[in-house]
């Protein structure tokens, strides 16, 4: 469908679970927006972002690269990323995003 | 574009599977990660009818999947299975006592029921004693080798036919990676074994053995089931992280690596001629040992004495002075108190 090449701010929420809510002060649900930008924000940008803006401590733990640390389950409005594209996926207004953490106990 | 469910083609996918590349809706998921268990409990036998069987249960994502996954096959397919829930308490503050909450739920929800079994009962010691003794290194060592033996206690208290385990194909994988690394030959050969035990001692399954944990995760997620998810606050160090981290790569590159590792690990032979242990009995307690001491007695006779390094490496000509009650020598005593913290 047609999506347009201005980005206006985009709100999205943010869920991190299984653990890594704890790199995050704690906190499992964040409600973002992202500034106006001319291009499209994507999962790649958004990580840099989110390290920059919402991680506590430990970088390492959440991300590796320019990527989420292997281990780590991310959701695009409850469908796994690996369907959507991964990083490359563009990010729209409203979306909800879950990173669960598989790296504990069981 | 939302990608269209492989299995029923009309609804949309919610996850790609690791092991099969295939992208499946949520009621396609959930059938076919049921049915591979079912499977997977049916091809190895795992269970017979009106056998009573505890499940253990830590409130992790594993084993909260597990009892669900028993609790609707044993209903779906009539396995005759009498379920109870068994449960290990450490006794780690801030973590074990929370996760015990989840499992009181879980009994709830699934209206089965609980056994606990605590270190402090069972040996005198809890898991946060002992890390004030022995320090953030070993510690995991000597978890691990107390909570099977509590697993076989609460089981015999309950008097249970056999024990099930949330084990997933990446904790075996990994399993097969730590013993590669440590040259542990008899580990090797039994750690992929899906049911082990039997001759006097419970025996015990793993019917997730093939279940990714990627997938345990998505099914207790999209099937909203509550669990308890915090790493075990004296974990970071334990050697298993850096199997998984490594493990955890190789699923990025290669997703079958996992269910591969595995079926390494079911393939390997030992070779003539490699000397293997012999299975006998802790002449102090019974419980099964390759040793004249079990580990778990070790580790306590270690605790109890002050000496928190007796039972961490190989101190086999030791064992015959500790059964006979002769004291160490003073070398002895100095190697087996020091402590990295």
């Amino acid at each position: 469908g047609y999506r347009a090449n201005m980005a206006a701010p985009i709100d999205l929420h943010l869920e991190f679970g299984g653990g890594a809510e704890l790199l995050f002060g704690g906190v499992k649900d964040h409600q973002v927006q992202l500034p106006n930008q001319a291009e499209p924000w994507d999962i790649r940008q958004l990580l840099v972002w989110i390290k920059r803006n919402l991680l506590k401590e430990r970088p390492e733990l959440f991300i590796q690269g320019d990527t989420v640390r292997p281990g780590i389950l991310v959701l695009i409005n409850d469908a796994d990323w690996e369907l959507m594209g991964e990083l490359d996926y563009q990010l729209q207004d409203k979306d909800n995003l879950v990173f669960i953490s598989t790296l504990h106990g069981g | 574009m939302p990608v269209v469910c492989s299995g029923c083609e009309g609804r949309p996918a919610v996850l790609k599977r690791p092991k099969t590349g295939h992208s499946l809706c949520r009621a396609c998921f959930f059938w076919a990660f049921e049915e591979e268990v079912h499977q997977t409990v049916l091809s190895a036998r795992l269970f017979r009818p009106g056998e009573r069987v505890g499940i253990g249960a830590s409130g992790g994502k594993d084993s909260t999947v597990l009892a669900h996954v028993m609790k609707v096959l044993n209903e779906r397919y009539s396995y005759g299975l009498e379920l109870v829930l068994l449960s290990v308490d450490e006794g780690i503050t801030g973590y074990r006592d929370d996760s015990l909450e989840t499992v009181r739920r879980n009994q709830q929800q699934y209206s089965l029921p609980l056994e606990v079994v605590s270190y402090q009962q069972l040996y005198g010691w809890t898991m946060d004693d002992i890390v004030r003794q022995v320090g953030r290194k070993n510690n995991c060592t000597f978890c691990g080798v107390f909570r099977r033996q509590a697993l076989d206690r609460g089981a015999m208290m309950l008097k249970v036919d056999k024990i099930c385990t949330g084990h997933n194909a990446d904790d075996v994988a990994e399993t097969v990676l730590m013993n590669v690394l440590r040259g542990d030959i008899a580990r090797l050969r039994r750690c992929t074994a899906i049911m082990t035990g039997g001759g006097g001692v419970i025996p015990r399954c793993k019917p997730l053995k093939y279940a990714y944990e990627k997938e345990i995760v998505l099914y207790a997620y999209f099937n909203k089931l509550d669990y308890f998810s915090t790493e075990c606050i004296y974990s970071p160090n334990a050697y298993r992280g850096h199997a998984r981290a490594f493990l955890k790569d190789l699923e990025a590159v290669r997703p079958s690596s996992i269910v591969d590792v595995i079926h390494s690990g079911e393939n390997l032979c030992v070779g003539v001629g490699v000397r293997m242990p012999v299975q006998g009995n802790c002449t102090r307690c019974g419980y099964i040992s390759s040793q004249k001491l079990c580990k778990a007695c070790v580790l306590l006779e270690g605790l109890n004495r002050g000496l928190p390094k007796l039972g961490i490496g190989k101190h086999q000509r030791l064992h015959d002075k500790i059964l006979a009650q002769e004291p160490l020598s003073e070398k002895e005593e100095r190697k087996l108190r020091a402590v990295d913290f």
